[in-house]
């Protein structure tokens, strides 16, 4: 596992099935090294376009870039990419450790360094006891891990994990997910992390792309997406927000009922603002500086927080209350003022 | 009724947890599958083991079977038979199914069909067809000797048979390896391509191991037919095999020749063998890897020349899949049909001749086979449930049982009625009851048990138990739900268990042979077997073949339709699954 890892260049890639646009002018560059996650609800071309980038499915417009080698025109087999599938895809007529010879061999290794290699590999992640054993013998966690191994095993440039944790449960996603992290940093292995998930998303990477329709909506680290996001979709797609209508005026922002907003640096024709729950706290104040008057529609108690939707002029806004043991939450129907602290608050245009 | 649940545990508080309505008819059906099936055939094995003059048991039997020179070339040739047509089915088969899913091809529903046409003939009504088309002085060999000057023994011995079965049989193997490439999900090749391998190799490590379980089980199903079969041989006058040897000493030496039970233990222990071995093989290889949404294997688009290549391997093999039909067609509508590649002319009396000499064969067939099948589907259906949704102890030795009688070929099952039932005398002066018409009901009924079983139990497990649930806790009683929401989800199931044993059964004739006793009391496949006997009685016989196969034609696309529409109906309700 020495290999030196490979940085992946994709530049102005299309694909469509049939009249469908599946990816459209997809631009990205991914550093060496880097943990890296395609994040978007279905259909967004995520898998799409790590399938792509393995090799598998019609063959793209545009050119992607391992190390410094298109590999558009190579077949899977000679992309020297490791993927690891949704399904994990291990061969039920074979046991774990034939599953983890299978690149080895297909690479005319001599035997005596395959053994070696598939004990490192079986150790780095885990299941070294297991190697005798058939698939179909082991739990969903174990399956990954061999997955994990199969791929580690030979070595590859880049490794791309296409939904790694959807097949497991809510617990062992979140502890596989550090694994996966720390094996990558272990191994220094450039990966590509697909998931429709963003606190997968958030968790693991170094940085990521939002796709939605095809299209890349922003690439950035997750705190900046989520702090500075690019458009409604990202906003409202990586955490909850407020999204309100209003115009910029005198450095402040006027919702659409008239109510006045204190901001940061102003951004030229801004018609929109995107506000966090977490960022709105509820008053008796209906009236003042930064506040918009409402009435509380619903609530929802989350255990450290109260979630409350509340009717306003603006529209129903979402505000996240921190919930101490004993405090007595608003009851449904109570007129509120809602504080805004708007002033971090992205402007989107 | 209320005593048996899904969960015995749960409703012991019901006051006759022994005498409930499911174990009465549990025990019933426990009772008709020990009469028809397993004590007659453990008898034909006992008689098998038993000194004919003395009375005890002996191995004498088996020693004389194999110090018999025509015996032991019997047992050769059976089995020589039966690989062989294993090995012709396969080259049949494989390129079928490798076009059909590699492939983007447009002939893929003539594949289809190829699939299933050779099912709607039974292989005995084609046989005599085929050596007027491919025997020593047919159609074939009349042409290549008149423009090539040579002839192929096509039909010679026991290549006729061969020819036949593996004809009639491959749609075994095309259907089951067919599934089992199909239900190899794409990302088996994928991740074998993205660590390195391709071409050949990844055929042979990958996608080659996963589809052997599912060519095995089709392989083991056509070896094991041909090798129970009786009525192919016996039309094409092929004596030297086990089955024929069978019924010959049993009809011409007597029932008491320990012969022919000797022959029926090798049947039923090559049948138990192959199906235990195939079911061997298969444990714990359920290699159905594909996903939800997923894929079979990647397909591929065709060049023009591997286009034309596929069409030429296509119809060529059709056309030998039809020479059956066009021969029978030949046959049933010609004159005089003899040392030349056509009939002399063509005629409708034939037909003129079935219908007005042997209706009783097509009458007997609709009684026999319908009232069989009748009977099926209510056992099928009770032992279903019995079996699926209720806590009966032992409840599934009744599907076993039933089972079980795919192992028992037609002979040995008629050999076992003659044996048990000959001393029986019926009632207001019918005779003995191994001569008795309803005798052949009952066997027809036994055999054809579990494919109406496997329709039953199939429909009964889509059916969500919430939907009999809510039945209950809306008030209605076991029996009531079972009357007015289990059986009528399951018709479609039902009636399709129907059909298939009805169009099956109409055509048996292993069994049937052994247990007529009057030609007024011979169904169509036995009329078919008579007529064929003498040259003059071909056409006839051809012409009653053409009955058959429309009858099985028929119940076929309607079981098939009836199938598709419950699977569509069900596709437009999501509740009613699990």
């Amino acid at each position: 596992m020495t290999r030196q890892t490979a940085g992946i260049r994709i530049e102005d890639v299309h694909l469509s099935f049939g009249p469908t646009k599946v990816l459209e002018g997809i631009d990205m560059e991914i550093r060496p090294g880097e943990f890296f996650a395609f994040l978007g609800p279905s259909g967004s071309g995520k898998s799409t376009l790590l399938r792509a980038i393995a090799g598998f499915g019609p063959r793209p417009r545009g050119r992607i870039l391992i190390g410094e080698r298109d590999v558009l025109d190579l077949p899977p087999w000679k992309r020297d990419v490791g993927m690891v599938f949704q399904s994990y895809a291990l061969w039920p007529h074979m046991n774990v450790r034939a599953n983890v010879a299978f690149g080895l061999e297909e690479r005319r290794l001599p035997r005596r360094e395959i053994g070696p290699k598939v004990q490192a590999a079986l150790e780095l992640v885990g299941l070294a006891e297991l190697a005798d054993r058939m698939p179909s013998q082991l739990s969903g966690g174990q399956q990954q891990r061999v997955a994990l191994a199969r791929t580690i095993a030979v070595e590859p440039r880049v490794l791309l994990l296409d939904e790694p944790l959807s097949n497991l449960d809510a617990a062992l996603r979140v502890q596989m997910r550090r694994e996966l992290l720390a094996l990558q940093r272990k191994l220094q292995l450039t990966t590509i992390f697909v998931t429709h998930d963003q606190e997968e998303a958030n968790t693991t990477s170094d940085r990521m792309a939002v796709l939605d329709g095809g299209v890349i909506q922003q690439i950035g680290t997750p705190q900046e997406l989520y702090d500075r996001p690019a458009n409604g979709f990202v906003a409202g797609f990586l955490g909850t927000a407020n999204i309100l209508k209003g115009r910029i005026e005198n450095g402040a922002f006027r919702t659409a009922s008239g109510h006045l907003l204190h901001i940061g640096a102003p951004v030229a024709g801004a018609q929109r603002i995107v506000l966090r729950p977490q960022n709105i706290s509820l008053t008796d104040a209906e009236e003042g500086a930064d506040i918009i008057p409402g009435t509380v529609r619903h609530r929802e108690f989350l255990g450290s927080q109260i979630r409350y939707l509340v009717e306003t002029a603006d529209g129903t806004i979402i505000v996240d209350t921190l919930h101490a043991t004993g405090g007595t939450p608003r009851e449904p129907g109570s007129a509120v003022g809602l504080r805004v602290d708007s002033t971090n608050a992205p402007l989107l245009v | 009724m209320s005593a048996i649940g899904t969960d015995a545990g749960k409703r012991s508080f019901t006051p006759f947890p022994r005498l409930s309505g499911a174990a009465v008819a549990g025990i019933l059906i426990a009772i008709i599958l020990m009469a028809f099936l397993i004590l007659p055939v453990a008898q034909v094995i006992y008689v098998a083991f038993l000194d004919a003059r003395t009375g005890t048991l002996t191995l004498q039997n088996f020693e004389d079977f194999f110090r018999s020179t025509l015996f032991r070339q019997s047992f050769y040739n059976s089995f020589y038979v039966s690989a062989m047509s294993v090995v012709v089915a396969t080259v049949i088969a494989l390129p079928l199914a490798y076009i059909t899913t590699r492939f983007n091809f447009a002939g893929a529903a003539l594949i289809q069909s190829l699939g299933f046409i050779p099912l709607i003939m039974p292989p005995f009504v084609g046989a005599v067809a085929m050596s007027l088309l491919f025997g020593r002085n047919g159609s074939v060999n009349l042409l290549l000797d008149q423009y090539l000057g040579f002839k192929i023994p096509f039909m010679e011995g026991l290549n006729g048979v061969i020819l036949v079965q593996s004809i009639h049989y491959f749609p075994f193997i095309l259907i089951n390896l067919s599934a089992a490439l199909r239900n190899i999900d794409r990302s088996m090749e994928e991740s074998a391509q993205n660590l390195g391998a391709s071409g050949l190799r990844l055929f042979r490590r990958i996608v080659f191991p996963l589809a052997m379980p599912g060519y095995l089980a089709g392989a083991a199903l056509v070896f094991i037919k041909v090798f129970d079969d009786l009525g192919t041989p016996l039309l094409l006058n092929v004596n030297t095999m086990l089955a024929p040897q069978a019924y010959l000493r049993i009809t011409g030496v007597g029932i008491n020749d320990p012969m022919g039970y000797v022959i029926s233990f090798i049947l039923v222990a090559f049948s138990v063998f192959s199906l235990w071995a195939s079911l061997l093989f298969m444990r714990g290889k359920d290699y159905a890897t594909t996903q939800k949404g997923g894929g079979g294997l990647a397909k591929r688009d065709l060049s023009t020349r591997e286009k034309v290549l596929a069409y030429g391997v296509i119809l060529f093999i059709l056309a030998l899949v039809l020479s059956p039909h066009l021969g029978l067609t030949l046959l049933a509508f010609g004159t005089i049909w003899s040392f030349s590649p056509l009939p002399d002319g063509f005629t409708l009396q034939h037909f003129e001749t079935v219908f007005t000499q042997s209706t009783q064969y097509i009458y007997n067939t609709i009684l026999y086979a319908g009232t069989a099948a009748l009977l099926d589907v209510i056992l099928g259906t009770a032992i279903a449930y019995i079996v699926i949704r209720t806590g009966l102890p032992g409840r599934r030795w009744l599907d076993y049982m039933a089972t079980a009688a795919l192992a028992v070929p037609g002979v040995v099952l008629g050999i076992g009625y003659l044996r048990m039932f000959h001393g029986i005398q019926l009632p207001f002066g019918m005779g003995p009851m191994a001569s008795w018409w309803g005798i052949i009901i009952v066997a027809l009924m036994i055999r054809r048990l579990p494919y109406a079983l496997r329709a039953c139990m199939a429909a009964l497990q889509q059916i969500s138990l919430s939907l009999e649930e809510a039945a209950e806790s809306l008030g209605a009683k076991r029996s009531s739900t079972i009357r007015r929401i289990t059986v009528p989800l399951m018709t479609g199931g039902i009636l399709a268990g129907f059909v298939t044993s009805f169009a099956t059964a109409a055509v048996e004739l292993s069994a049937t042979i052994m247990l007529v006793s009057r030609s007024s009391e011979a169904p169509l496949a036995y009329g078919i077997y008579l007529y064929m006997q003498s040259a003059a009685g071909r056409g006839p016989g051809a012409a009653l073949g053409i009955l058959a196969v429309i009858i099985v034609g028929v119940g076929t696309y309607l079981s098939q339709r009836i199938i598709e529409r419950d699977r569509r109906r069900r596709a437009a309700a999501p509740g009613a699954q699990q």
